[in-house]
């Protein structure tokens, strides 16, 4: 049932998104409390102090606002030791992830423990906050626990002019991968690597899809048959674009148009240029714009855009139906 | 609530890393299975066809949308995705049936966490505030409820490794499975702590793969004349989503699912229970009130291979396949999401009257 492996093309990159979040009265008196070294709990509607406070009460639902002051002291409840830390981590060294109950709070928060070793860790040990020596108003902040016998302390706290309470923090979050193009990707890939656009049939409707993915969207059966096609296309559509997109190397306004290529059925996406933008149309006539052949990748840029050509339109109707490239149409 | 029937089910293998394979490959062998074993043949004798998948995990942007292209969806079909596991995919579609408009639905789910670091991709999932930043993975959290057990005394290394031992025995009966095998009891203990208390064994390995079931009217089913199971009753509940409010040593929320599902009406012959790390089989034992005798896991469960966002359809197939072929008379299925244990959902599956 596994379909067929072709050449695994794949490459790393990481995924990420600048969040700001509004924190709200709770979250930001906590953290406002953090970057004075100090902790705050909230009491909850059964009389326990519950810390980091929460916004609503975990029994009744009702909104909480009895704040408590709690010690940077406590106890393990639970730990695991990580032996080996993963790269997201923030401590780089063997350390423990640990329930610490803080002294004057009934629920326990969870946070890092530099123990040294697995051998110094233990539940019921007491722990005390090593504090960051830059604090910000952030969970780290508390840059993660000692025993409370440690001498490992954070530098005394800078004095500074009176900061504005948190209302909002930078959580900016980034994951890496390693990305797998499918079969049929890697396929296509390694074709445009060598100046080829090769696109793949559907068995059953015929048509032919550029770039192939795998499957035909249509009749979802797998597109199996490479077709070779010319690097000639018709306009199907397209759109001026007017607005700068942060980060986008190309300066509007610029053509991004629909084409479906001279052998193919189906439309792919890329960028016009040596054109008059306003005498783009629809059953226009284009050909491909390729990069030097020395910087040719398994990229779809190796195409560095599209150009128009003195050849008759296509009539609407017959964009995607017929391949203007080839000698017979009948 | 009338009565669901499930006709069909089909699993990928589960694999380490699955290559080349894009999430369209992934699916399109099991979606054309189970169409062609339900004899609805093709996704437009479908009324509905829901899809559980989580883009964080192969870092692919609105994968579920590409993955429609597995389909054949022209012309245009009913279609909708959860971004949870595909059993939450099946409750979507079981509420479409309820409400009368739908008679058959198609539901699939599909994962491929091997691009990523799938320990760190789920601390994604936290509290955005107090726990996120901290990066805390999946398998840390796991190992504090664990160690809060074995040191509580509700359960001991052994009865771990028992688990584990029990697991890969079954899946040697399961072609799909990626673990399986006679481990014994002491050969697992000898191992070394992976992440302290738990070794590698207790922790579900990662799976890229997917799974996909027909479900349908009992009358459909009746007319299509293929074996079915039926769905008696299903629920799923949520605790809290900070860890420290929660009682880790015990799954409160799949004990009021599985009495909202209506599990001790009857005798349990079989579950398949979702529990990505070993510890955790003992809390959804007892939640479900499971006899000794109750078969548990007869495909291996998920320490024999996890396919995230498919994992928990599959407990549903599993249970489903083994009463349609005549093994049990009844059964259930649990599936869980989140930290340790955090939402859990309890399907009640018996044979046709």
């Amino acid at each position: 049932m596994s379909p067929q492996q072709d050449k695994v093309l794949n490459q790393t990159f990481t995924s990420g998104y600048t969040y700001t979040r509004s924190t709200g009265p709770i979250v930001g008196r906590f953290l406002t409390e953090l970057r004075q070294r100090k902790m705050v709990g909230i009491k909850g509607s059964d009389g326990k102090v519950i810390v980091p406070p929460v916004e609503y009460d975990p029994i009744t639902a009702e909104e909480l606002s009895e704040f408590v002051p709690v010690k940077d002291t406590g106890v393990v409840q639970t730990w695991s030791w990580v032996k080996h830390p993963r790269p997201k981590h923030l401590l780089q060294q063997p350390f423990a992830w640990a329930l610490i109950l803080m002294d004057g709070a009934d629920t326990p928060m969870m946070h890092m423990v530099d123990a040294g070793s697995e051998e110094s860790m233990a539940t019921g040990m007491r722990v005390k906050v090593r504090w960051a020596d830059e604090p910000k108003g952030f969970i780290d902040d508390m840059a993660y626990f000692v025993s409370e016998s440690s001498s490992d302390e954070a530098k005394p706290l800078v004095k500074g002019e009176k900061l504005a309470d948190i209302m909002d923090i930078e959580c900016p979050t980034y994951l890496d991968y390693n990305f797998t193009a499918g079969n049929s990707t890697a396929r296509f890939l390694t074709a445009i690597k060598e100046g080829k656009i090769v696109g793949q049939k559907c068995p059953k409707c015929s048509n032919v899809y550029v770039p192939p993915r795998g499957s035909c969207a249509a009749c979802g059966i797998a597109t199996t048959e490479d077709v070779e096609c010319v690097d000639k296309a018709t306009i199907e559509s397209f759109t001026i674009v007017y607005i700068p997109i942060p980060g986008h190397a190309i300066k509007p306004p610029y053509i991004i148009a629909n084409l479906v290529a001279d052998g193919a059925n189906i439309s792919f996406i890329h960028l016009m240029s040596e054109c008059v933008n306003e005498e783009i149309h629809i059953g226009q006539r284009v050909e491909a714009v390729w990069k030097p052949k020395a910087e040719w990748d398994y990229a779809m840029d190796n195409i560095l855009y599209w150009r128009p050509i003195d050849e008759p339109d296509v009539p609407v109707e017959l964009i995607g139906k017929i391949n203007p490239s080839a000698k017979d149409n009948s | 609530m009338r009565d669901i029937a499930i006709i069909a089910y089909a699993q990928s293998d589960c694999v380490a890393d699955v290559g080349a394979v894009n999430e369209v490959e992934l699916i399109m062998p099991l979606v054309q299975k189970v169409l062609a074993d339900s004899g609805l043949k093709s996704v437009q004798n479908v009324d509905f066809t829901c899809s559980g998948s989580c883009d964080y995990q192969q870092g692919a942007a609105f994968a579920f949308v590409l993955g429609v292209d597995a389909l054949g969806a022209v012309p245009p079909i009913k279609e909708s995705h959860v971004e949870m596991d595909a059993a939450w995919a099946l409750y979507e579609g079981w509420l479409k049936i309820q409400a009368g408009q739908a008679e058959t639905a198609l539901i699939y789910g599909f994962g491929k966490s091997s691009p990523g670091d799938l320990p760190i991709v789920l601390s994604k999932q936290l509290d955005p505030y107090y726990s996120a930043p901290l990066a805390p993975d999946s398998v840390s959290m796991a190992a504090m409820q664990a160690r809060l057990m074995l040191e509580a005394g509700d359960i001991t290394e052994e009865d771990m490794a028992q688990v584990v031992s029990h697991s890969r025995a079954m899946a040697k009966n399961n072609p799909h499975a990626q673990l399986k095998g006679d481990f014994s009891v002491e050969q697992l203990l000898a191992e070394p702590t992976y992440l302290s208390p738990l070794r590698k064994h207790d922790c579900c390995p990662v799976s890229d793969g997917a799974s996909a079931i027909v479900m349908c009217t009992v009358e459909k089913a009746k007319e299509l004349g293929k074996p079915y199971a039926l769905i008696k009753g299903i629920d799923h509940r949520i605790e809290s989503g900070h860890i420290g409010l929660r009682n880790l040593r015990e799954s409160s929320s799949t004990k009021i699912a599985a009495e909202k599902a209506g599990v001790a009406k009857g005798k349990v012959e079989v579950a398949e229970i979702y529990t990505p790390f070993s510890h955790q089989e003992h809390l959804v034992k007892l939640a479900l009130g499971l006899d000794d005798d109750c078969d548990i896991n007869p495909s291996g469960g998920v320490l024999a291979g996890n396919l995230m966002m498919a994992s928990g359809l599959s407990r549903i197939g599993e249970v489903a396949m083994r009463i349609c072929n005549g093994e049990y008379k009844r059964g259930v299925a649990h599936i869980t999401s989140g930290t340790c244990l955090q939402q859990n959902m309890v399907v009640v599956l018996e044979g046709a009257e």
